[in-house]
């Protein structure tokens, strides 16, 4: 078989193929890791420039550069960018590339479905970008795309809508499979679950929810389609159908969905805050209860996002007491990682300061969250800057701030060369402050009276919206950084050694820098 | 004691950064409201906000601690320790015993907030795209609400005013002292009605009705400004809401007032206005309630709202167009004007939308027009 | 790429088994639709009430009376006039008791109605029972036509105390596309 499988990919070379064609028919999973990791950050510069239209235009009251109409679609698919293109696709990007290294594992357990589970995606975001230059307009109705605004009132692009996330969904699902068959199956003798490194252990949990999740998604964009075009009435009341209906189906995979765009972030601190602390992660087995109770958790508080709706009083107050209990398996994690740090040995380079970033920024977004968990509360916030506030914090500096710490962490075993260091400094804290600059002003804001989704405001919001749309920019400019010391090192510097960094531990600090197309064909011993 | 360190933290912000308009304040946080659940909700949210800042002054407080002390630079050397049943056991149960206490308050405010037994009023409010509407139970008192800020000012051409985006024509008025009840829908999206001053906040859903409910004290007079809070389509930020808070006494004057201005109403679709009369009112009439969609100039937005400048239907056959005009558009956002303008106000403003910017057809559309048109 | 057969066959197992949890997940996405519906008759919520029930005479409790009040609105694109004719009344839970409500067609077609009933508040809904309400069935009025429907309803006796108020709204829709044939 393995000399079968020699002929069939290199053609008696050690490399890979030449040419585009290498990355269109490709099943290793390094290039396929590198391929979504590439998309995802195109995509976030997309959704990027949505959002600086955006605070472009919310920078002064009034309207001055865009329509109201245009700008409903601009918030809609900023978000569906951000969530589906660039911040689940990145973690995807990371699995791949790491999860095989981790394990020992040659490569992933699918590895054609892998390069398919990747090339679905730009033909899916092409369709949902496409919608933007069409008469009718791109999807107006927001990420989370209530009925019947959703429906009834739609513009015509809301086909293409639903045909791009069934695209999104079934890629994601693809790829939660093939990580659970890669870490369940393709483990190093000797590496039992226990011994895992935790962003295997947070991707393996994550792509379970993928599995349970997606498919309710499917489902409900499937009911939307059937509404719209076959004459169904799900969400209709004029068929017998429930509005609400669609928010709960709709919720129970949002949010879910939201601890996907986060477990994998937990993962990738839990592996850099030890490396530069020069000591063992604290508590590695409440590590994996605390994620494991996040995420069966997760389901059972889906209505916290509809607490306005007009819910019983008692299933309000389920979902609230529910919602409160998150906050403890999660806070135990960041005092895990406190106390991984204390009395450590640490250094701070760029990986580093964007972990302790993260475990900062995220607990400030999870407090906001806690806050909006007390439902009588939530009556204020609910639909406000408050929320925008909540959820831009857990997502940017909470996942992004997490991916982009991977990126800088493993770079240099991808490429073989070490990242310019000063440089790698000068992103973090650019992007540190504009983060800060941009969404901190938000909970103020909410506080104070604005609703979400709207292109123009009181005057009394106009000077934290002004400070919030100059911190969009200086962040958003701030990627251009990221953007050019990827490209230089990728194409040289200094070289990296097999261990990278000092304090390192697992299985991809012992093959060499820059990893080899191939690794692992023959198991390593795990003790 | 909050509010003092956040003044003075926020001037120095303030000198850091220049303020564009004058009249923006730095509001900081929810208001108190003028209402006790709006006041327990506060409470209740300083409660939270403050066991936050706790929690996070000493968790940062060890990892900031750490930072400075436990670094490799320093000559620190890693301890090796990395378990502790008896810990991991300690930060479970203290942050569920916290999280138990922030739950009892929690649980009776939302209580307090469900319920809606022995109401003095009932008002029913229905959210259409992009306005409201209000009828008081029983009162035989209704009327629509639409945003009053005009285009000019939306469009940076003339100075904005005081309350921009949050006026209207007609304000929900309601007395203090009495218990009110909110029932809530919707005629065409979900929508979401919110005071923040007195802390409702409700989803008006299509085909079902919602409720909920405020007492306003006596000594709370004066007007609260709201807006919508659910994504319902183009004019979600331009649906805004104004509650008006008077005496009891003043309340009942109010339904006098409201329901001879109905009357009256109906009896002037029986007189005669000239053509001007009804240009100058239809003018008026467009602007508030046509303009936002169909343009200042009747040109339109895009291609999701018609133009009316030179369209068959303003240019062509008058029946036509009063049909559209009173009964909608089905499947389109064009509502039936008929529950929302009187007779007069709808030949008012079909007579401007045939004369005005070189539509020229010459046509006045009389009230009585109108009356024959609806039979 | 993998080990050995054994290991390549494992993972296609696993594959297997997880492509199935997926189409699961997916029936139970459509499954949550009726699940919905069970659970809001099982408890009474979100103010839908079940089809017309056996008229059974209950035991009056003329120890209080509840407000009931009737209200109506029509949905976007749904020119008929639409009213209660009776805006409130007053009735002994378990009384049978019957009102009125006008709809009238004033466009030049024929066109189908659906009302939606909805009750406030919520928790009340499970203790209102109808014999005969217009909104079981789709109603047509052809063009110009108007008629009274009325509502045959009352409250369980077991009404508990602290619901003094009770709010029937019915929204009318246009139901032309879900005309029944």
């Amino acid at each position: 078989m393995t000399t079968a499988t020699a002929h069939h990919d290199d053609h008696g070379h050690h490399g890979p193929a030449k040419g585009i064609m290498r990355w269109v028919l490709t099943t290793n999973h390094k290039d396929i890791g590198t391929m979504y990791l590439w998309f995802a950050f195109t995509m976030l510069f997309i959704g990027g420039a949505m959002a600086l239209i955006i605070r472009t235009e919310l920078f002064q009251p009034g309207m001055q550069l865009i329509e109201p109409e245009f700008f409903n679609q601009m918030t809609t698919m900023h978000g569906l960018i951000m969530v589906f293109g660039a911040i689940m696709p990145a973690f995807v990007g990371l699995a791949n590339w790491m999860v095989p290294l981790m394990v020992g594992a040659p490569d992933m357990a699918l590895p054609r479905m892998n390069n398919w589970s990747f090339w679905i995606l730009p033909f899916a975001f092409g369709m949902l970008l496409f919608t933007l230059f069409t008469e009718a307009g791109a999807p107006n109705f927001g990420w989370t795309f209530y009925a019947p605004l959703s429906t009834t009132y739609a513009p015509s692009s809301v086909t293409f809508f639903i045909f791009g996330v069934h695209m999104m969904g079934i890629s994601s699902i693809m790829g939660a499979i093939n990580i659970i068959a890669t870490i369940l199956n393709l483990r190093a003798p000797g590496m039992t679950l226990m011994k895992m490194p935790l962003f295997v252990w947070t991707w393996l949990i994550t792509a379970y929810l993928l599995i349970a999740v997606m498919p309710v998604l499917a489902g409900v964009v499937t009911m939307m389609l059937m509404d719209i075009h076959f004459g169904t009435s799900f969400f209709d009341a004029a068929g017998g159908g429930d509005p609400v209906l669609f928010q709960h189906v709709f919720w129970f995979f949002g949010h879910p969905e939201v601890y996907i765009m986060i477990l994998p972030a937990f993962g990738i601190v839990s592996q850099i805050i030890p490396t530069f602390a020069r000591k063992p992660l604290f508590g590695y087995a409440s590590m994996v209860y605390a994620t494991s109770s996040i995420a069966f958790l997760s389901f059972i508080v889906w209505a916290h996002h509809m607490f306005t709706v007009g819910l019983p009083l008692q299933t309000e107050l389920f979902f609230m007491y529910a919602t409160m209990l998150i906050a403890i398996p999660t806070g135990v994690k960041v005092f895990n990682w406190v106390s991984t740090m204390f009395r450590g040995s640490m250094t701070f380079e760029t990986p580093m300061l964007f972990a302790l970033a993260f475990v900062v920024l995220f607990t400030i977004g999870g407090f906001s969250g806690l806050m909006l968990a007390i439902a009588p509360a939530d009556f204020q916030y609910h639909d406000t800057y408050f929320v925008v506030a909540h959820f831009h914090y857990v997502l940017v500096p909470g996942a992004l701030f997490g991916i982009i710490a991977g990126v800088y962490y493993w770079l240099p075993k991808w490429t073989g060369h070490y990242y310019d260091e000063k440089l790698g400094k000068f992103h973090f804290w650019m992007s540190f402050i504009g983060v800060n600059v941009t969404f901190f002003p938000m909970h103020f804001i909410g506080l104070a009276g604005m609703p979400r989704r709207i292109p123009d405001y009181a005057l009394q919001f106009a000077d934290f919206n002004a400070i919030a749309s100059v911190g969009a920019f200086i962040f958003g400019f701030s990627q251009l950084i990221f953007l050019y010391l990827l490209i230089k090192t990728i194409r040289g510097g200094e070289k990296a050694t097999d261990e990278v960094w000092e304090g390192a531990e697992g299985l991809e600090w012992t093959i060499p820098s820059p990893a080899p197309y191939h690794t692992f064909a023959e198991a390593p011993e795990v003790k | 004691m909050f509010s003092r360190t956040w003044q003075r933290l926020s001037s120095v912000v303030l000198s850091l950064v220049s303020a564009p308009a004058a009249m923006a304040d730095w509001e900081l946080n929810m208001p108190q409201g003028v209402t006790e659940v709006s006041q327990s909700i506060y409470d209740l949210h300083m409660l939270i906000f403050w066991i936050c800042v706790w929690i996070g002054v000493v968790v940062f407080g060890v990892m900031f601690y750490s930072i400075f002390t436990h670094r490799k630079s320093k000559g620190a050397k890693a301890s090796q320790f990395h378990e502790s049943v008896g810990l991991e056991l300690l930060w479970t149960a203290v942050p569920t015993a916290i999280l138990i206490a922030m739950a009892v308050p929690a649980t009776t405010t939302l209580v307090e907030m469900y319920d809606t037994t022995d109401t003095d009023i009932d008002i029913k409010i229905t959210g259409h795209q992009w306005k409201w509407q209000y009828d008081y139970l029983g009162e035989d008192v209704g009327f629509f609400s639409n945003l009053t800020t005009s285009q000019d000012e939306i469009y940076d051409r003339t100075a904005k005013g005081e309350n921009y985006l949050l006026e209207v024509d007609k304000h929900v008025v309601v007395p203090t002292g009495k218990k009110i009840r909110f029932l809530i829908t919707s005629n065409d999206v979900i929508h979401a009605w919110w005071v923040p001053e007195i802390a409702v906040k409700k989803d008006a859903i299509p085909g079902y009705i919602n409720e909920s409910w405020a007492i306003v004290p006596e000594g709370q007079e004066g007007l609260y400004r709201g807006q919508c809070a659910e994504l319902c389509g183009v004019d979600h930020g331009f649906m805004p809401i104004v509650l008006e808070a008077v005496t009891p006494a003043e309340y009942e004057v109010w339904l006098v007032d409201q329901r001879a201005a109905a009357e009256a109403e109906a009896a002037a679709a029986l007189g005669d206005f000239s053509h001007e009369e009804l240009m100058t009112k239809g003018a008026e009439v467009y602007a508030r309630s046509c303009a936002a969609c169909h343009g200042v100039e009747g040109a339109g937005m895009g291609n999701v709202f018609p133009a009316l400048v030179g369209s068959p239907i303003a240019t062509g056959d008058m029946a036509a167009h009063i049909d559209i005009v009173i009964n909608g558009k089905s499947g389109t956002a064009m509502q039936a004007f008929a529950a929302q303008l009187s007779e007069v106000d709808l030949a008012a403003v079909i007579t401007y939308e045939r004369n005005a910017w070189g539509n020229d057809t010459g046509d006045t559309v009389t009230p009585k027009m109108i009356i024959d048109a609806k039979q | 790429m993998t080990d050995s057969p054994k290991t390549s066959f494992k993972a296609g197992k696993t594959a297997l088994k997880l492509v199935l949890a997926a189409v699961a997940m997916f029936g139970f996405g459509f499954a949550l639709v009726p699940l919905y519906d069970v659970f809001c008759e099982f408890t009474g919520i979100n103010g839908k009430i079940t089809g017309p029930v056996e008229r059974v005479e209950q035991w009056v409790d003329t120890t209080r009376t509840i407000k009931v009040q009737f209200i109506t609105t029509n949905n976007a694109g749904m020119p008929w006039e639409f009213e209660a004719l009776q805006e409130e009344i007053e009735v002994h839970p378990g009384a049978w008791t019957q009102v009125e409500f006008w709809a009238l067609n004033p466009t030049q077609k024929d066109m189908v109605g659906q009302a939606v009933p909805s009750v406030s508040p919520s928790e009340a809904t499970e203790y209102v029972q109808k014999t005969e309400c217009f909104c079981f069935s789709q109603q047509t009025l052809a063009a110009g036509e108007g008629r009274k429907m009325p509502l045959i309803f009352a409250l369980d006796s077991k009404l508990p105390p602290h619901i003094r108020t009770v709010t029937m709204s019915y929204t009318i829709f246009d139901a032309g596309a879900f005309a029944e044939k």
